[in-house]
């Protein structure tokens, strides 16, 4: 009757009703775009909209420059803090963690602020430049994640001692960084850019304010315009999450020597 | 000509010196061992033979070379780590290669190499494995071979048996002087453990809080201790207390027994000490100090039997071998110990 294992039962499903019911309900309505019958209409009206392409494009490879941009500023930083500066490691912390307590809307002013065209650098004077600015607003809103990601990551390995045996076999700190420490926290650096790509995939302020054709923007517009076609596009975008997800999971087991006893 | 030469080497770390006016001379092909209890600055000599830390002041000289301005990727130098330090993203071969990569051997030649070190370490079909697939005492054997494979002027070995088991250190501290000796590779090798410094080192430097206290032959350095440290850092030791009577012929009274030790001492109380196997049961020969002895707890060992015996005050280990056809005594005996005088230290305070 009254036993544990029947409760905790009941408490896992409760749980899953609670998370996937909004989502079967979303589904649901997303199909009903044609009056009286289910059917895949809103999909085909999304993915065959010309906006949606290029919006989705556009974000995802500023995504992909931001996750190049992170994991080139986060390794090396979170690296040598661990090797020869671990008194810094909270304070760097502390500043990786800064990006979730200002308000992006704060951020972005300031860069405007900072980088406008009579300015001592105009980067919002052009496309590019503008574009440039949003690849580096996002990785420091991916910070906090990147971050934390890799430095769980640096300490499954012994940096210190693994660092000095590479040493002494001749090693520079390029060879070391690529070669050793890199490929040891790929799965690490793989989460962290997922995590990233999820956050530059779905923004909206930044791409808004500094004007970027974002997927951000798109889908806060498609929302206010369309009935049927934001549940789609809901439904789309966990799609991507989830494979994202798989693909990582996958990433993970497939790196043989990852199978290591920690 | 010393092939690597450490000269009044100084380490502190803020106030504290960890390492004081360390001098040593190590010949090309040498063993030595770095001997002493733990914090005493075995490691931090090492590293800075390595690279790894810098000295506060002194030379380390390498085939006539002074390395101290080196770092260390630029002094060519084999480590091995206490915790194996392979590179798990590496297999066994790749890890071997490593060295040789970077030093831009080429592939046919880097094979043959990492073929020839695999073997000589005697893991020979172990190349395509990763690190994880080991036991701790392949992965020490394979750090060996990447630490040798570049054929470095130097090997330095930081504890590299204290993670294994009893066994596996016994037979791979054995393995580890083969290989040297068949490469004839200059090797610093640190420990704690005063059997594995005693039983394979050409020579052993005990330290003692950032002090060489004293640098010798096993041999020398078990019988003939400089220092009342060294005499009781290393193996097992009877102290006795003894009243000088006679102080130029070195004349002391222990209990009621008078005996001459052959050399001047300063008079007052002084401290004697032997070494279990100095001891004997019963009476002998040239062994005319004697103490009356209850024995108490009997340690059967195999070989050797580990006895130990209250005289008076004085506590007593001593050793005997096993014989067939002579029982071991029991606890509650009572016995004559016997001593040469040859074998007494005498402990400067
Ligand atoms: N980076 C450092 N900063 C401050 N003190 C240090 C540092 N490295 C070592 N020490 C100190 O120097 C002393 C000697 O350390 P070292 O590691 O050389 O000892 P050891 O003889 O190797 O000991 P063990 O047998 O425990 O390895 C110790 O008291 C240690 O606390
Ligand atoms: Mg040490």
């Amino acid at each position: 009757m009254g036993s544990p294992r029947f409760w905790s039962w009941a408490a896992l499903v409760a749980g899953l009703l609670y998370f996937f019911l909004p989502l079967v309900g979303m589904f649901e309505f997303s199909l009903r775009a044609r009056r009286g019958e289910y059917s895949f209409q809103a999909y085909t009206n999304v993915l065959s909209d010309p906006q949606f392409r290029e919006t989705f494009m556009y974000s995802v490879v500023v995504a992909l420059f931001t996750i190049v941009l992170g994991v080139l500023i986060v390794a090396p930083t979170a690296f040598w803090v661990r090797l020869k500066l671990p008194k810094l490691r909270p304070v760097i912390e502390f500043i990786t963690l800064l990006p979730l307590v200002i308000p992006p809307i704060v951020i972005v002013f300031g860069y405007i602020r900072l980088y406008n065209t009579s300015s001592w650098l105009p980067l919002t004077g052009t496309a590019m430049g503008t574009n440039i600015l949003l690849t580096f607003g996002y990785s420091v809103l991916a910070l906090p994640y990147m971050y934390r990601a890799v430095d769980t990551g640096l300490r499954t390995i012994d940096v210190a001692t693994l660092t000095e045996a590479a040493q002494s076999m001749g090693a520079s700190w390029f060879t070391i960084i690529t070669k050793l420490i890199l490929p040891n926290i790929l799965s690490a650096i793989l989460s962290g850019a997922f995590l990233t790509f999820a956050i530059v995939i779905g923004e909206y302020v930044f791409a808004a304010l500094l004007n970027r054709p974002g997927f951000g923007p798109y889908m806060v517009w498609m929302g206010g315009n369309k009935a049927y076609e934001p549940a789609a596009l809901a439904v789309i975008a966990f799609g991507i999450t989830w494979a994202c997800m798989g693909v990582i999971q996958l990433a993970t087991r497939l790196s043989k020597h990852n199978r290591v006893q920690r | 000509m010393a092939f690597l030469k450490i000269e009044h080497l100084e380490k502190s770390f803020g106030s504290t010196r960890v390492v004081k006016d360390f001098d040593l001379e190590i010949q090309k092909g040498e063993f030595i061992s770095l001997l002493g209890p733990s914090g005493c600055g075995k490691t931090t000599v090492l590293r800075m033979v390595a690279g790894f830390e810098t000295p506060s002041s002194g030379a380390i000289v390498i085939d006539d070379k002074d390395v101290v301005a080196l770092r260390p990727n630029q002094r060519n130098i084999g480590m091995v780590f206490q915790a194996y330090a392979l590179f798990p993203n590496l297999t066994v071969g790749e890890n071997v290669a490593f060295g040789l990569k970077i030093k831009g051997v080429g592939k046919d030649e880097r094979e043959a190499r990492v073929k020839e070190m695999l073997t000589m370490i005697g893991l020979p079909d172990l190349g395509n494995r990763y690190p994880f697939q080991l036991s701790g005492g392949q992965q020490q054997r394979v750090a060996l071979a990447r630490a040798l494979a570049i054929q470095p002027h130097v090997l330095l070995l930081d504890e590299p048996l204290s993670a294994l088991d009893a066994k596996i250190r016994v037979s791979l501290r054995t393995q580890i002087r083969e290989i040297q000796r068949e490469l004839q590779i200059t090797t610093i090798f640190v420990t704690h453990d005063q059997e594995e410094a005693l039983s394979i080192s050409d020579r052993i430097v005990v330290m003692n809080g950032g002090v060489a206290e004293q640098v010798g032959a096993p041999f020398e350095i078990y019988n003939r201790p400089a220092t009342r440290f060294v005499a009781q850092f290393v193996g097992t030791l009877n102290l006795i207390e003894a009243d000088v009577i006679a102080p130029e012929s070195g004349t002391v009274r222990i209990g009621t027994t008078e005996i001459s030790l052959g050399r001047p001492l300063k008079p007052g109380r002084v401290t004697l000490a032997c070494r279990p196997e100095a001891v004997s049961l019963g009476l002998a020969e040239g062994r005319p100090l004697v103490l009356h002895a209850e024995i108490g707890e009997v340690h059967f060992l195999g070989a050797v039997i580990r006895v130990q015996a209250r005289a008076g005050r004085t506590q007593l280990s001593l050793d005997t071998f096993n014989r067939p056809d002579t029982p071991p005594p029991a606890a509650g005996d009572k016995v004559q110990v016997s001593i040469s005088p040859a074998d007494l230290l005498v402990l400067e305070a």
